[in-house]
């Protein structure tokens, strides 16, 4: 075949022509995305002399976060330095000087966490009672089922620390509010994927135990539950990871845990405590995260 | 059948008989001290004040659903803040795409084979990751001053985190033939990027990074509680001065967005890679 042969000539012209079509949209697309950056950071005042402006601050202000005053108005240090780490708790730059609070740290953070938990428990054992009858496939009323799944919508898309600052006024200043506010959330997402694990159930265990005269609760318990219950687990130990990094902001808007203590000790520009209850915070994070993962391996392999 | 050949079965298969004493027992153990841990957190979180409270909330809602006061609301004051949130998420995530881009391939296994520096990369990532994105705005607050900037900052640092391990993770679950095809051709390390293992990760990074952008117009909502721009400050204004009924109004703008967000993801994600939803 020679280039001036008809065919492929005729391929020469497709081709060319679809690879315009191609790169114009491609060129298309990435105008835009350009177009609405730039909308979006006029709009948002992000301007390139702004930046300029505020980048040796955010320098200058994560170096303060790393430096201590020994004494009162001397110059700052390091937090640590190297012939003083295992130090005491009177000696500066050492660990224990650094994170002298720890007991105050620690009782929050145990707070933070039991909040996490008892806020998955509750939006589980909420979104488990709700999920069966917002199955389309379970449930013959569709009434219901339409009803059930917006309300799941709403739970779950009103953001949870503004819930939290609405339940702060009637439930008072503490963790209350933040596991509610938590636990509703939760409610509203597990409710969402758990009803999509119901939908992909297989439902010929549901039809043998309707034939043999079961009622509906006992279809779900014995020809669904026992399919989707691994499943089920494995999203909870997923949003609890996550629920651990909310339950860590609640107090800011006064919903318990570590964020009020956090909140305080930046508006105070108490530095080195800031960096050291964001390092205890991660380690608290990450540690949970990997046990969690280890759990939802081990138990729930073919799901997580 | 007689007991004898039923006691026999029951060493046989011992599990058709029901569970074993020993089962039965650790179940319970574990039921028991569910059942106290709880009564324990009970304790520790005073949840009779749920009881308490209840009538309060009740009050606060029926106040929400009383729009009679709609006409007078600052309508513009709103929408502007509201339009800010979504650009505040755009330019975050944005920016954190043009930063995660390269990071993503210096976090890769099979681009940058030094262990110890990939493994400080990922540190690096899971710490951005670690914190919340509130905890990020509140100190780039501090840093930087009240304002939406120190929003898009904390946005666009805690999603960099999200959106490098993803990318990292992206490549090194490519096709390593794709790429040895193209360097056999005398391509070079960039040419086999561009054209070996670009192709096979651009279609993850566009929905991860349309995923994020609709997730992150969530979470740029609440920004504003700690002076970090958008609807969040308007918000917290009006909690703070109880005027619920412009609360719930609010509300229900944030839940119009985030819908209208979600919906024009889906249509683009459709549009670029052919597959309508995340995951």
């Amino acid at each position: 075949m020679s280039a001036d042969d008809p065919a492929y000539r005729l391929f020469e012209q497709r081709f060319g022509a679809r690879r315009r079509a191609r790169m114009a949209e491609t060129m298309l697309t990435a105008a835009t995305a350009v177009l609405l950056f730039l909308v979006a950071a006029v709009w948002t005042d992000f301007s390139p002399e702004k930046i300029y402006e505020g980048l040796p601050r955010i320098g200058q202000y994560f170096g303060k976060l790393l430096s201590i005053e020994p004494l009162a108005g001397a110059d700052p240090v390091p937090v640590l330095a190297f012939g003083h780490v295992f130090g005491g708790v009177k000696e500066p730059q050492s660990i224990a000087y650094w994170f002298y609070r720890i007991d105050v740290y620690g009782t929050l953070l145990w707070q933070t966490v039991q909040m996490a938990i008892i806020a998955t428990v509750m939006g589980f054992t909420a979104a488990f009672v709700l999920c069966f009858p917002a199955t389309g496939t379970l449930m013959p009323l569709r009434v219901l089922v339409f009803f059930l799944r917006r309300l799941l919508e709403i739970l779950r898309t009103v953001p949870q620390v503004v819930l939290a600052f609405i339940f702060v006024w009637p439930f008072g200043i503490g963790p209350l509010a933040g596991i509610l506010a938590i636990g509703i959330h939760t409610t509203g997402a597990l409710g969402k994927l758990f009803l999509e694990l119901n939908e992909n159930a297989d439902l010929r265990a549901v039809e043998g135990i309707k034939s043999v005269g079961g009622s509906w609760l006992a279809q779900i318990r014995y020809g669904v539950v026992p399919q989707v219950l691994p499943g089920f687990l494995s999203y909870a130990l997923l949003r609890f990871e996550i629920n651990v990094r909310s339950s860590t902001i609640m107090g800011f808007v006064g919903a318990g845990g570590i964020g009020m203590e956090l909140k305080r000790v930046i508006g105070f520009n108490i530095y080195e405590e800031v960096s050291a209850i964001c390092i205890l915070i991660l380690l608290v994070v990450v540690i949970l995260d990997l046990t969690s993962e280890r759990i939802r391996h081990r138990f729930i392999g073919q799901f997580a | 059948m007689t007991p004898a050949e039923i006691a026999a079965q029951r060493l046989r298969t011992p599990w058709a008989f029901g569970l074993n004493r020993r089962t039965l027992a650790i179940r319970w153990g574990i039921g028991l001290l569910a059942v106290v841990y709880l009564i324990y957190l009970h304790w520790l979180f005073e949840f009779g004040k749920v009881f308490s409270g209840l009538e309060r909330l009740w009050v606060i809602v029926r106040l929400m659903v009383d729009w009679t006061g709609f006409a007078g609301w600052d309508h513009a004051e709103l929408l502007q803040s509201m339009l800010e949130t979504v650009a505040m998420a755009y330019l975050g995530s944005m920016l954190a795409l043009l930063i995660s881009f390269p990071l993503g391939f210096l976090g890769a296994r099979n681009i940058i084979p030094a262990r110890v520096f990939r493994f400080f990369a990922r540190r690096m990532f899971d710490g951005m990751r670690g914190l919340d994105q509130l905890i990020w705005a509140l100190v780039f607050v501090r840093a930087v001053g009240l304002g939406p900037i120190a929003g898009i900052l904390a946005i666009c640092v805690a999603d960099t985190g999200v959106l490098s391990k993803l990318f990292a993770e992206a490549i090194e679950n490519t096709d390593r033939k794709q790429v040895e095809g193209i360097t056999s051709t005398g391509a070079s390390f960039i040419g086999a990027l561009r054209f070996g293992v670009l192709p096979q990760v651009l279609p993850v990074m566009i929905s991860q990074t349309l995923y994020q952008i609709e997730s992150n117009s969530r979470e740029a909502t609440i920004l504003g509680l700690v002076g970090a721009g958008g609807i969040g400050l308007r918000l917290s204004e009006r909690i703070q001065i109880n005027a619920w009924d412009q609360v719930a109004y609010v509300i229900v703008l944030i839940l119009i967005t985030v819908a209208l967000i979600d919906n024009l993801s889906r249509a683009l994600r459709l549009r670029l890679i052919g597959i309508p939803s995340h995951r």
